[in-house]
This record gives C-alpha cells, sequence and structure tokens, in this order.
C-alpha cells in the first residue's frame, strides 16, 4: 500500500465538508424564505458559501471560486443591507444554491462543468451587483496570495566584485507597532536575509530612566541594506507594520564597503533622525509573488498523520463487517448468560458480576455501532426541496416545501434507496397532487400548494410522510379508468380506501397526457416496490378538496432488535420489544365478545380489540380458555393499540436479527428470525403485518378495524 | 525553529491546510472552531503565534482579537488574520483590533512558515 497523499485526502475532507457547507446554506435559505430576518441567518449562508470559495481556491478550483464569488457578492449585498431581500431574490438564491451543489459535486468526481451554465445565473446575479462591488469583486477574484513576499528559497545574493546596490533604511517604530504585536528584531533579521545589512540603533531619544515612560517608543534604527532586490520587496518587509512606524528606504550614493558581520543591537550608533513622512504603502499585486504549484508540492511530498483526522472514511462492506460481528457477540453473550446461569451460580458471584458488566459494554458497542450507520434525513430532504423548486418550475405552479423531523435518523442504506421513490412522490403530489393554480383561486385556497414531507420515528418504525393540501384523490376518475384498462371488472364496488390503492396498481397513470414531469412509465407500483424490498410498507389517506397524504413506514434495519421472547401454541417466538407498550394478564372478567368472533379486553375504561398470534400464524384454531394468558398491547402507527394474545412471556432480551432468504418467500406476519441463547432458532413476528392480515380476513373483526381508523 | 501556533479558522478543510503545511516543518499545531473556541484553547496554552479567520460564527475574528489583547497573558502574542478578503478597510480594522500581520487565502505553506517565524521574533 502505498502513503495515503495528504494533499488528497484533504481534498476528500473539503468535499464533505462543502456538503455541510450546503446543508448549512439551504437550511439559512429556506429560514431567510420563511421570513427570518436576523443578521445571523443570513451571516450563515454567507459563511458557507464564503468557506465554499476559500476551501475552492485552495485547490485551484477556479471555476467554483469564480461562481461562490458572485454568489457570496449578492449574499454580501444583503448582509450589508444595501439589498433588500423579495420572492425573486429568494428564488435566484435557491438556484444559485443548487448550482453551486452542482459544481461542488462536479469538481469532487472530477467531471467537467461546462462553463456555459453557469452563465445565465451569473447574469442575473449580477444584475444585483452594483458596479463598485463589481469592481472589487474582480480584484479580489484573481486570488493572488499577498501575504509575505519572501520567498523560502531566496538565499544569501552573490555578492558581485562590483557588489549590487545599497540601500539605506531608517525605521522608527511608533508605539502602537509594539501594542499589534509586532516586533523589530525580526523586522532587522528579515531584512539581514536580503543581503548584507548594518544596523545602527539610535538611542538618543531615550530618556533618563526616571521619565522613561514604559510603554512609549523610544528607538529607532538605520539600516545600510546591500541587497540585488529591490525597493518593493525591502518594503514588503515592513508591510504588516505599515503605518505604525516611519520608514524609509532610499538609494545609498556610495556601495557599502566591505561585508561586516550583523552588528549588535546595542551598538549605539547615533545618528540624527531625518522626520520622514510615512512612505506609501506598497501595492499588494506589486509584491505578490503567486505560486499555484507550491502548496501541493510540498503537501504531496511530507506526511502528515493527523491531517485529515475530523472524518474518517470508511468502506460500507467493512461497517457491514464490524455489524455482523457485534450480532455474533451479543448472540455469544446470550449464550455465555445462560450457560453461566443454568451452572448454578450465585447472582453475586464475581462471575455474574462481570458478565453483567460484559453485557453493558456489548450494549454500548452495539449502540456505537448502529450510531456510525444511522444518519439524519436531512440531505435527502434537503434534495426533495430542490425536486419541488425544480418541477413547480416546469408545470408552472408555486409550491412550497414544509419539512418536519428533519433530524430523523435513519440507516444509511435505506436514506439512499429512498431518494428515488421519494423523488418521485414529491413529483406526483406537485404534478398532480396539487390543482393549478386557476383551479385553486376557484376552491378558495391559496395559489401557493403546499407539499410536506415529514419523518418521525414510531412504534420502532421510521414513518415518512409525503402530504400535500390538493384536490383529494378523484376517486370516481381513478375507479374509470382501472375499469377502462381492465383493472378492475366494470360491476364492482370498492371502498374509497380500495379505490386509492388503485394506484398502486402497475402501469397506472391518471394523467390524461403524459407530463413532463412524473409520467415518464414510472408508476406509484414501482414506489411501492421500492419501498417493500426495504421492508416497508406505504398506505394512502385523501380527502376531497383537502389533501392526499403518503405514508412510508420503515423499519429501522437495526441488525440487532430488544425482543420479546414468547411462548405461542408450543413455540416460541420473538416480539420486537419496541412496539409492546404494555403487557397485561387476562382475566375472565376483563374480556368481552363484541360479535362472535370478536373479542375485546378492557384496558383502564376503554376496550381493545383481542387477536391470537396463535391463530394468526396457524399454529392453532383459536386461544382457547383466554384465562390466564398474557395480552401484549400493540401500539400501531395509526396511534390505535390492539392486543396480541400469546401463552406465556418467557424473557426479554436482544436478538440477532437473521434475515429469512427469499427461499421462504415471504411469510406474512413474520418479520425474521433469529438465534437464542441456548441455540434454539425463532422467529420474529411483525405485530403490525399480523394484526393487520387478521383484520382484513376476519369479517367480524374488519368492520371494527375500520370504524377505529 | 518550530513554533507553537493556535490556528483558529471554522472551516475544517483550512484547518487542515494550516496543520499539512506546519506540521512537518515541526510546528505544534492547535485548532479551534470559532472566536469562543479559540478562547477556550488559549486558556490552556502559550502558543508563540496565532493564525485567525476573520468570518467565523459566534465570535468572529476581531472579537477574537480583542479578546486575546485584553489578557494580560497574550497582550503581545502575534497575531495573525488569514482570510480570503483583502481589502484595505478589514486590514484597517484587524489592526486596530491588533492584529500583527494578515495572510491572504489561499496561502502558500511557505510564505505561511516565512510569515510565522518573522512574527514570533
Amino acid at each position: 500500500m502505498t502513503a495515503p497523499d495528504p494533499m488528497a485526502e484533504i481534498r476528500a475532507s473539503f468535499f464533505i465538508e462543502c456538503e455541510e457547507l450546503l446543508e448549512a446554506m439551504q437550511d439559512g435559505l429556506q429560514q431567510l424564505d420563511d421570513g427570518a430576518d436576523d443578521p445571523e441567518t443570513i451571516n450563515v449562508v454567507f459563511r458557507a458559501v464564503h468557506s465554499i470559495k476559500g476551501g475552492a481556491g485552495a485547490f485551484g478550483l477556479e471555476q467554483m471560486v469564480r461562481f461562490a464569488h458572485r454568489f457570496e457578492t449578492v449574499l454580501d449585498g444583503v448582509r450589508a443591507g444595501t439589498l433588500a431581500v423579495s420572492a425573486d431574490l429568494m428564488k435566484l438564491f435557491f438556484k444559485a444554491g443548487d448550482h453551486l451543489s452542482d459544481i461542488v459535486r462536479a469538481s469532487r468526481d472530477d467531471e467537467e462543468f461546462p462553463d456555459g451554465e453557469s452563465e445565465a445565473i451569473v447574469a442575473e446575479l449580477d444584475q444585483y451587483i452594483s458596479s463598485d462591488a463589481d469592481d472589487a469583486a474582480e480584484e479580489e477574484i484573481d486570488f493572488q496570495p499577498m501575504g509575505l513576499s519572501l520567498d523560502l528559497d531566496l538565499g544569501l545574493p552573490d555578492i558581485e566584485p562590483s557588489g549590487p546596490p545599497t540601500w539605506c533604511i531608517t525605521f522608527t517604530p511608533d508605539a502602537e507597532m509594539y501594542e499589534s504585536g509586532n516586533e523589530v528584531f525580526p523586522i532587522l533579521r528579515a531584512l539581514a536575509e536580503l543581503g548584507d545589512a548594518e544596523v545602527r540603533c539610535d538611542t538618543s531619544k531615550v530618556p533618563v530612566l526616571s521619565e522613561l515612560a514604559p510603554e512609549s517608543a523610544y528607538l529607532s534604527w538605520t539600516i545600510d541594506l546591500q541587497t540585488t532586490v529591490d525597493e518593493a520587496e525591502i518594503r514588503s518587509v515592513f508591510e504588516f507594520v505599515d503605518g505604525l512606524c516611519t520608514v524609509s528606504v532610499e538609494r545609498a550614493e556610495e556601495p557599502a564597503a566591505e561585508f561586516e558581520p550583523m552588528p549588535d543591537f546595542d551598538l549605539p550608533a547615533p545618528e540624527p533622525m531625518e522626520d520622514l513622512p510615512p512612505p506609501p504603502a506598497p501595492e499588494p499585486e506589486a509584491t505578490a509573488k503567486p505560486e499555484p504549484d507550491a502548496a501541493p508540492k510540498r503537501g504531496a511530498g511530507s506526511s502528515s498523520a493527523n491531517a485529515a483526522k475530523a472524518v474518517v472514511r470508511v468502506d460500507l462492506d467493512r461497517i457491514e463487517r464490524l455489524v455482523n460481528l457485534v450480532g455474533e457477540l451479543v448472540i455469544n453473550q446470550a449464550m455465555l448468560a445462560q450457560s453461566l446461569e443454568s451452572a448454578g451460580l450465585s447472582p453475586h458471584s464475581d462471575a455474574m458480576n462481570g458478565l453483567e458488566e460484559f453485557q453493558r459494554l456489548t450494549r454500548d458497542i452495539q449502540d456505537s455501532v448502529m450510531m456510525i450507520r444511522a444518519q439524519p434525513v436531512k440531505p435527502l430532504f434537503q434534495r426533495m426541496s430542490r425536486i419541488v423548486r425544480e418541477s413547480s418550475a416546469a408545470v408552472g405552479k408555486e409550491v412550497r416545501l414544509e419539512t418536519d423531523g428533519e433530524t430523523t435518523e435513519v440507516d444509511k442504506t435505506v436514506i439512499e434507496r429512498l431518494a428515488d421513490p421519494l423523488t418521485h412522490m414529491i413529483r406526483n403530489a406537485v404534478d398532480h397532487g396539487l390543482e393549478s393554480t386557476e383551479d385553486r383561486t376557484a376552491a378558495g385556497k391559496s395559489t401557493e400548494g403546499i407539499v410536506k414531507l415529514s419523518a418521525a420515528h414510531r412504534s420502532g418504525r421510521v414513518v415518512i410522510e409525503v402530504s400535500d393540501d390538493g384536490g383529494g384523490i378523484n376517486r370516481p376518475k381513478v375507479h374509470q379508468i382501472a375499469i377502462d384498462k381492465g383493472l378492475v371488472p366494470a360491476d364492482t364496488a370498492l371502498t374509497d380506501s380500495e379505490i386509492d390503492n388503485l394506484l398502486f396498481l402497475p402501469g397506472f397513470s391518471t394523467a390524461s397526457t403524459v407530463s413532463d414531469l412524473s409520467g415518464r412509465g414510472v408508476g406509484m407500483d414501482v414506489v411501492k416496490t421500492a419501498i417493500q424490498s426495504l421492508g416497508g410498507r406505504i398506505t394512502i389517506t385523501s380527502e376531497p378538496g383537502v389533501g392526499t397524504t403518503f405514508s412510508i413506514s420503515l423499519p429501522l434495519t437495526l441488525a440487532v432488535l430488544d425482543g420479546m421472547v414468547v411462548n405461542v401454541a408450543g413455540e416460541t417466538l420473538v416480539v420486537p420489544l419496541n412496539v409492546v407498550s404494555e403487557t397485561l394478564t387476562i382475566h375472565e372478567d376483563t374480556t368481552d365478545e363484541i360479535e362472535p368472533g370478536a373479542q375485546v379486553v378492557r384496558v383502564r375504561g376503554g376496550f381493545v380489540h383481542l387477536f391470537d398470534l396463535g391463530g394468526a400464524l396457524g399454529y392453532r384454531s383459536g386461544p382457547g380458555d383466554l384465562a390466564g394468558s398474557v395480552a401484549l398491547l400493540i401500539a400501531q402507527e395509526d396511534g390505535n393499540r390492539v392486543a396480541l394474545i400469546v401463552d406465556e412471556i418467557q424473557d426479554q432480551r436482544q436478538v440477532v436479527i437473521k434475515g429469512l432468504d427469499d427461499t421462504f418467500c415471504r411469510s406474512p406476519g413474520i418479520a425474521a428470525a433469529t438465534i437464542l441463547g441456548d441455540g434454539q432458532i425463532a422467529l420474529i413476528v411483525d405485530p403490525s403485518d399480523i394484526i393487520a392480515n387478521a383484520s382484513k380476513h376476519g369479517a367480524a373483526s374488519s368492520s371494527s378495524m375500520r370504524m377505529e381508523a | 525553529m518550530t513554533l507553537e501556533v493556535l490556528a483558529v479558522d471554522d472551516s475544517r478543510t483550512m484547518r487542515n491546510m494550516i496543520r499539512l503545511a506546519l506540521e512537518p516543518e515541526g510546528f505544534t499545531v492547535h485548532t479551534a472552531d470559532d472566536g469562543v473556541h479559540g478562547t477556550e484553547v488559549l486558556d490552556g496554552i502559550a502558543p508563540d503565534v496565532i493564525i485567525t479567520d476573520i468570518n467565523m460564527p459566534r465570535m468572529d475574528g476581531f472579537g477574537f482579537i480583542d479578546t486575546v489583547r485584553a489578557q494580560d497573558k497574550h497582550r503581545t502574542t502575534p497575531i495573525l488574520v488569514l482570510t480570503t478578503e483583502s481589502g484595505n478597510e478589514l486590514k484597517q480594522r484587524a489592526r486596530k483590533s491588533g492584529a500583527t500581520g494578515w495572510i491572504v487565502k489561499p496561502f502558500d505553506p511557505a510564505k505561511l512558515i516565512k510569515a510565522l517565524r518573522m512574527v514570533a521574533g
């Protein structure tokens, strides 16, 4: 393996930082758009663009620098209060932000980014740039590193027989110079490095001790410098102290005599000081010596292990392996616990105490490993805000995206695989969900349609919702199209929810003409398949005139879960603990049969539907005598609760999820399998799926379930 | 001559660049994300030179320089301003706060080292 190139590492970390900065920029722009007018918000946006420009300059990404600079100049106008934020300006900012993101990503992937694409946006930005600012812009965009114009490789100049010219320099610091942290000695030394210097210190102004003010400046210096460098270079030594001292640089009449060692500073050589006016500031352009190649070369040759330690990029496969190993560790620990327990060790023995510590550590490791994979949905949501902007512009609708729960963390793989279905859903919402501006006005709604995107953790799953405040699903039309396309028989009577679900049928499209946006031959059926492949479910709710909501419910896809190990009809099953809100033992007098086959249990004055887990999975026909069984109260995604009947609770413990191969097909109600501490294999059930199936098949209960829903 | 340096910049890339430029020279580089953080870091160290960005969240470079100069311990510690902005007004303001000098980004590592050595005396 070759040593990593530190410059390449920093470059990689720069692009990671860019993503963060772009996110901050998007956030800030959104807040501005939402009406935030505090100076810090615009400052955040400005700083983000500014930092991108700064980094881009370091890597010679000229195009990025140029565009960021334009953008930044307009933002600066807002920051300085010379530009007012308007709706048009906000639109431009969003567009410029998107464009900057494109440039950043193209640069990151070393792709050529056509200059022409920037032109239109640059032209728009330029409209907001006053001519003064523009001049300053041009000057600054040259990116001349000015700093000190002393070159490291500048050795002592060769002493020619005739001798290079001698300069007479006088240097009188003001008291303020010392206050700025500047010192005389380094300046003299820098001068001495330019050639042969003879330094004399004038101490004549130093008063007697009793009158000496400690913070005043009394000394001045005269330097005879024999050098080949020009006046500008000599003056550049004084760049930092310009205005804080009096400096004169003049060509001496006769060349200096012999080379002499630099005299000590305390050599008194009083000379009358001329009172010279401060010299003009050296022009930065004149002294600047850009060396664009110097930085990378230098970096490449040196090794700096901790240069990029803020972020470590790890192959996902390695994390995957770690996740699996931690899974094995958890199983191992459970088995060890079980064998120690069955060996009859006292709970107070050292071994048991040690085991407890081991358990705690295992859990910590596991949490940490999971944290590596979990990421907030925010970047995904920000991508969607761009989709909304672009798609609303394409169909000529005013649309505003509202987001909620951006900090919700979801497994990285899930986030990646959600991007496509979500993009499609957002486009659908803009294109089909929202009415045209005229229709909205006619319906008495605001012309601006709202698409809402939210994420939340609900009962152990992640629920992502896309909703619009449009006209709702046109059910008669949907039904008719389904009939026309032969998807359903003409004479079927369908419930509203059944009609809504027709949208998920393959090849369904309500738009009479295939629109530019969503109609690309990809229907909601593809979205549904994508969600299902992530182990998720998608549901629709729609209300005419009010809007439509698509709700995606996803598992956290963690490799390990906290499970409740239960016995049902002689089988051992695992119920995810996070869906169990409560457990209770059933007594004869707490249950009721509201209609044949549909039983409820009374919980603190309310009734909760009972479902037999054994029956639902086909282990038995019915629970038989309920008394003495245990009911697990399951919180559902819609907020309702149902009770699952099991025979007995064995244990609560962490189990490692072992995915079921496709050869098992998809068994309803079964999510995965696991290996218990004693080596036994147990199935992990999906309570929501069981309840959904049970209510579908159980005619009696389904009606009341609908009532609840 | 190796130096102990504190670099205050809100850009991680910039902090990394400074490290990359200075650490091979044997410099000890401390870093901080903004003025407030810089002030905290300064409590525990006595660097030979401080490098600071101007535009930072929470406390900007001017505020940071003011804070540093107000402490007796750091009254004469050289402070270099490292910024993309090269306007004269900005330099004057930086100097008024007590900055020792300035370097314009993107910087040439050799020049940064030279400047650091020069102001550190």
